[in-house]
């Protein structure tokens, strides 16, 4: 139902398309996604571009999915490291799992996610791939 | 600080109950507490109903109405969604109700009507306990969620996949003790090992399985408490919460929620976690009962593997640990089960376990978890009213 609504994944298209994060103004202190109050009381924030590069510090192989996801199962997702700090949830492509290790470098790429519910809309994000 | 005692308690059988919906579930449940206190419905001053799901999955809301008309009565009735951490939620209200001098008998109930939809509507509906633009939009399920804080500690403890099937086979064991459980066969580490992935490295056998179930109990200022029976007391209760996405926490192989929360309730308690007895703890994934029991104190950090093999977390063990088969085996109605594990707590304590009496007990304590430990419940009670020394 809300999976499948343009408008919710739209709102997002900054931190989703192309991982934009914010930093804050006082303490410096890199978020993502984007939060509005800073550990240190501040609400001072200015936008940050993070690199996508990071490791993984855990990941597992969907092979039970939920249904909007059933046309790709099985996938990998991993809690990725951002370089800058922050730690994000995101589907690692192109290996498998026992491809992965924990520790593992990965950069971002572009990627198709959901493939189309009834509104017809394909959904595209940031997934995360191993570098060689 | 005032103590509130529990007069009544009741449970419904736990399992895939395709004849009761969830108005029959929460009427079953409501009545067996209210008739175990041996009081009239009329006693009631105020309700509270746990429950995550049910208007995704029975398209009904509005379960405090449903609550009080069940009873014929026109008290507040106020349903609390706290994911699976909904029925402790509600129990804390109901016991705050009372300490506040808003009520002097209150009914609490958790209940969850899960088999109405299919698994993997089931699967999406859960994943509201998670974040759900970035968890949810990635594709994780709970299960998945957990599998990455089991692949974590597993890598960080040197845990191996042999020691955390140990969880499930004990599970199962109790269960079979547990007249209300979902399951009641006996299941070896070689079937948890061999049964199909659901999110590796955790198998269908490291999960708890989707259960329609209520349970209810029935709560009573001190001085009418008293006048009862065999009342069991709260001691202490502790809440704590945190970050709703398993990305943002500041570890991934504890959960820092459950050890804040009973930080709390044993110091309300005026207890050391060495005086508890018996422990029911959210085992939702087998990986969950082993940070629960280290994020406890029950025993040392990292050690959970061994202390499993030497069969300390058994009902008749140093440590027991889900005596009535835990949410593995017992089955997990996601709001029902913190009232759950406070009936099995009160059947202990009351000496009524039957098989898996774990002897005498004085002291209990229940472990409740929403979502990755975004939300943790601990309450701890007692069979005396004051802290005896033990
Ligand atoms: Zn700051």
């Amino acid at each position: 139902m809300h999976r499948q609504s343009p408008i919710l994944r739209w709102r997002k298209f900054p931190e989703r398309y192309r991982l934009e994060g914010n930093r804050c103004n006082r303490c410096g202190i890199v978020y993502f996604p984007k939060k509005e109050l800073c550990e240190c009381s501040c609400k001072e924030f200015s936008s940050f571009q993070l690199s996508g590069k990071g490791k993984i510090l855990t990941y597992t192989e969907i092979k039970s999915s939920p249904e909007e996801f059933s046309e790709m199962t099985p996938y990998c997702v991993g809690i990725i490291e951002l370089a800058e700090g922050p730690k994000i949830t995101g589907q690692i492509t192109d290996a498998t799992v026992d491809e992965l290790k924990v520790g593992d470098d990965v950069e971002q790429v572009f990627r198709k996610f959901l493939a189309v519910g009834d509104s017809g809309v394909i959904h595209y994000g940031v997934k995360f791939k191993k570098i060689e | 600080m005032e103590k509130v005692g529990i007069i009544g308690i009741g449970a419904t059988k736990f399992g895939e109950l395709w004849k009761q919906s969830l108005r029959d579930l929460l009427a079953e449940s409501q009545l067996k507490a209210i008739e175990d206190a041996k009081i009239s419905e009329k006693d009631i001053d105020l309700i509270f109903t746990g429950n995550m799901c049910s208007g995704d999955f029975s398209g009904q809301n509005h379960l405090g109405s449903m609550a009080s008309e069940i009873l014929n009565l026109n008290v507040p009735s106020i349903r609390v969604e706290a994911a699976c951490a909904s029925g402790s939620v509600a129990l804390r209200q109901g016991m705050q109700a009372i300490r506040g001098g808003e009520a002097d008998i209150v009914l609490v109930n958790g209940v969850e009507k899960m088999t109405d939809v299919q698994t993997r509507q089931a699967t999406t509906g859960l994943m509201g306990a998670g974040d759900e633009e970035w968890e949810g939009f990635n594709g994780l399920t709970f299960c998945g969620l957990y599998a990455m804080m089991a692949r974590a500690y597993m890598h960080k403890y040197r845990l191996t996949r042999e020691q955390l099937a140990l969880v499930s086979v004990k599970n199962h064991k109790h269960a079979t003790y547990n007249p209300i459980a979902h399951y009641h066969n006996e299941i070896t580490v070689d079937q948890v090992l061999n049964s199909s992935i659901i999110a590796d490295p955790l198998t269908l056998l490291d999960c708890s399985p989707i259960t329609d179930g209520s349970a209810s109990v029935v709560l009573a200022r001190e001085d009418i408490a008293r006048k009862f029976e065999s009342p069991i007391w709260i001691l202490g209760s502790g809440q704590a919460n945190d970050t709703l996405s398993l990305h943002a926490r500041k570890s991934l192989t504890e959960i820092p929620a459950s050890t804040h929360a009973a930080q709390r309730a044993l110091m309300q308690a005026k207890l050391g976690i060495d005086k508890v007895n018996v422990t029911e703890v959210h085992d939702c994934f087998s990986i969950a009962e082993v940070m629960a029991i280290e994020d406890l104190g029950l025993i040392p950090r990292g050690e959970a593997g061994r202390i499993m093999e030497e069969g300390q977390t058994y009902f008749d063990g140093k440590v027991p640990v889900n005596s009535c088969g835990g949410l593995k085996a017992c089955g997990h109605p996601i709001g029902a089960t913190g009232i759950k594990q406070v009936w099995e707590i009160v059947k202990q304590l009351r000496n009524e376990a039957g098989k898996r009496q774990i002897g005498k007990a004085n002291i209990g304590l229940t472990h409740n978890v929403g979502g990755t430990g975004s939300t943790v419940v601990v309450n701890v009670f007692g069979r005396d009213r004051e802290n005896k020394g033990y």
